[in-house]
């Protein structure tokens, strides 16, 4: 039976297991809700990969085609043509590796960017933690990337076994390290952006373009080392420098390896990842309200 | 016994037409004036919800100072017309967003179907969107392979199961759907107006299994309908919300009740002024032997005297009395020219027109609505704002379970078959 009953009432004693209130910590980030609901996100990211080639001919090869694809274009326009720097290094190898990872990093921001909008209508009908679905995005980005990194060490044991002037070495032990940063700061910002753009669209706009100019300011077609030293300053900024250059280095052995770049791509990806999560999370109790 | 859910002076403020347009800057000017320990400039306390009259700001009120208590295994009904805030009001219960002010505490899991088949995908098929809607729903993978074949059973879509879902019609469609929400194992079920899809059979066999939810294992249930019928077989309290507020809590019939009476009025305040300008109008009625104006008991006559003016001649009249039940559904219908009254004639002047018959019928608000018909053309007609109350003087032990519409005397007896 109900009651109405006066605002006053004092507390009983009953145990409650969850509480419903308007503001909760900034800082309360809900991840045991998140652990919980792992199942789904495994669930999401099987969704899609069954959704994504249904209905196709070539079904998972098209996880293939495309950087194949760029990385011949690329060879072809920026290499032969236009006759940019490759370090040296193999330039099938040089842009593949530029791409896979450029990719992963721009598919992991660009899907998250827009995460609330596109899950407006389920999100308004039921509640889960809204992290799990841009973490799923994250952890589909990464198989998709790990099937390309396949590809990627096929052609690398070809030039190795050839002779290829291709030194991999101790950095190598990085690269877990870099993807697990690459996603974090694709996350992060991803969140970041989602979470203004169910107020002001304006963003989603900026995002897709910028994404493309952003390729440009990263070393992803050209080594760092080819930059003018004016600029390089400013290149380095960009924290996908450090962890594209990292990542290059441990397997080509070509250009250099800065600590510092390093550390600074760590700790602004850690930053920007927390700020992602902190103002996500802050958003997601009320933007059905507004998106 | 403990409660399950404990809602305090909860409310939700939103925020009506444009949203983006020019907001940047009011939204610096509220972060500035919250920020210097003010109260936020756009909210305005104690604007109602109310859609129909235009409000004096944009920030509209959709709950306001809710409070209520559920008790464990309680089937609740939430009712109200649309735009009362029962949605709204599910939407906080299940978390999809969070009140303006106010808080709630809840024991137990909460899971809430306020669509069905959330998050199914149309190129996935039936088993795929089973487990991916399931997850969505709250349940554990390993629970759902648990329960996989019942689900099937229950949607009955079983030889589509491999099937992708866009494939599906809509029945099937919503069948798969409810299938798995009605397979979720938490203390608490939320249930919006999702029995509205589905044929008569499968509309059936979802109340059926929603009973066994509530009764049979004791969980709670919130169920939000239009269909009243189905509330009052359904739940055994209910809450009533108007404007975004509470109007009534408490038991079912009680609440229903309410409900059905939404807009009666002990009065029906006629502008005579304006009536004089018609051709005939009725001004008021009365009952003649009842308990008052306008209550009686059941069973005995019923006496009703209107008063009646015309402001000219009206030739061959006859008059029509309809009474009505709160569902709306026709109770009583006579004609003046029944049992061989005949048509007669009305001149210029004021009558007091007098119905005298037996209503045996179960107590309850009777609507009234006459007319007089002149030659096949209805002159004027008139349904009153006060009810007819009919009460009742005994008590049933089924109470209004079983209410019906008739009420006679009963004669019962029993003996042995053997004498």
């Amino acid at each position: 039976m109900i009651n109405s009953i006066p605002a006053d009432t004092p507390a009983d004693e009953q145990v409650w297991d969850s509480e419903i209130k308007p503001q909760s910590n900034l800082f309360d980030l809900h991840l045991k809700d998140v652990w919980n609901y792992r199942d789904l996100l495994l669930l999401l990211v099987r969704r899609d990969f069954v959704s994504f080639y249904k209905q196709t001919i070539f079904g998972p090869l098209w996880f293939f085609i495309q950087p194949i694809f760029t990385t011949v274009l690329f060879t072809f326009i920026f290499n032969k043509m236009g006759g940019f720097s490759t370090d040296g290094s193999p330039a099938p190898l040089f842009y593949l590796s530029g791409i896979i990872a450029w990719n992963y990093f721009a598919d992991c921001f660009s899907k998250t960017s827009t995460v609330f909008r596109d899950n407006a209508s389920i999100f308004g009908k039921v509640y889960f933690p809204r992290l799990i679905m841009p973490m799923s995005i994250v952890v589909s980005n990464l198989v998709r990337f790990g099937v390309q990194f396949l590809l990627f060490i096929v052609i690398f044991c070809y030039y190795l076994f050839k002779g290829a002037a291709i030194e991999p070495n101790i950095t190598l032990l990085l690269f877990p390290i870099i993807m697990l940063l690459m996603a974090l700061l694709g996350l992060g910002s991803g969140l970041i952006i989602t979470a203004m753009t169910t107020k002001y669209r304006d963003l989603a706009f900026l995002v897709t373009f910028g994404i493309q100019l952003l390729m440009y300011a990263t070393p992803v077609i050209y080594p760092l080392s080819s930059a003018p030293e004016d600029y390089r300053f400013i290149l380095s900024l960009n924290p996908l420098s450090g962890l594209i250059e990292t990542f290059r280095y441990g397997f080509l052995g070509k250009g250099e390896f800065y600590l510092q770049a390093f550390l600074y791509s760590t700790i602004v990806s850690l930053v920007v990842f927390i700020f992602g999560l902190v103002i996500f999370n802050k958003v997601e109790k009320n933007f059905v309200d507004t998106v | 016994m403990a409660l399950a859910i404990k809602a305090d002076n909860i409310s939700k403020a939103y925020q009506l037409g444009e949203f983006s347009t020019g907001t940047i800057t009011s939204d610096i000017h509220r972060w500035w004036t919250l920020k210097r320990g003010k109260e936020d400039p756009y909210l305005k306390i104690g604007e109602t919800n109310d859609r129909s009259t235009k409000g004096s700001s944009n920030i509209v009120w959709s709950l306001k100072d809710i409070n209520f208590k559920i008790k464990e295994g309680d089937a609740v009904g939430i009712i109200g017309r649309n735009g009362a805030g029962k949605s709204t009001l599910l939407k906080i219960l299940s978390k999809v967003t969070s009140p303006t002010t106010g808080g709630i505490k809840i024991k137990g899991r909460i899971a809430s179907l306020l669509e069905v088949g959330t998050g199914f995908h149309p190129e996935l098929t039936g088993r795929e969107n089973i487990f991916l809607n399931g997850a969505i729903l709250g349940m554990r993978k390993k629970e759902i392979v648990r329960k996989f074949d019942e689900i099937v059973n229950f949607s009955g879509v079983e030889r589509y199961i491999d099937t992708p879902v866009k494939r599906y019609s809509s029945g099937m469609y919503v069948r798969l759907a409810f299938a798995v929400a009605a397979h979720l194992e938490s203390e608490i079920l939320i249930v919006d107006e999702v029995l509205a899809v589905g044929d008569a059979e499968f509309q059936k066999k979802c109340l059926g299994k929603m009973n066994q939810v509530s009764q049979g294992e004791g969980r709670t249930v919130l169920f939000v309908s239009h269909n009243m019928s189905a509330i009052k077989n359904l739940c055994n309290s209910g809450i009533m919300l108007k404007h975004g507020k509470v109007v009534v809590a408490g038991d079912i019939n009680d609440v229903v009740n309410e409900y059905y009476l939404g807009d009666m009025s002990d009065s029906d305040d006629l502008d005579i002024s304006s009536l004089k300008s018609k051709r005939a109008f009725f001004s008021s009625w009365k009952l003649l032997n009842g308990v008052n104006d306008t209550a009686m008991f059941s069973r005995n006559q019923c006496h009703l005297n209107f008063d009646f003016t015309t402001n000219s001649k009206i030739e061959g009249v006859e008059i029509g009395l309809v009474l009505r039940d709160n569902r709306g559904e026709l109770i009583y219908s006579c004609n003046s020219r029944d049992n061989g009254g005949t048509f007669f004639d009305l001149d210029e002047g004021s009558y007091n027109i007098d119905f005298d018959f037996r209503f045996p019928v179960k107590h309850g608000h009777y609507e009234i609505d006459i007319a007089v018909v002149s030659k096949e053309e209805i002159i004027c007609q008139w349904v009153s704002k006060k009810k007819l109350q009919v009460l009742s003087d005994f008590q049933s032990p089924l109470d209004e379970k079983w209410l019906g519409i008739i009420s006679e005397p009963l004669k019962f007896s029993y003996g042995s078959a053997s004498s």
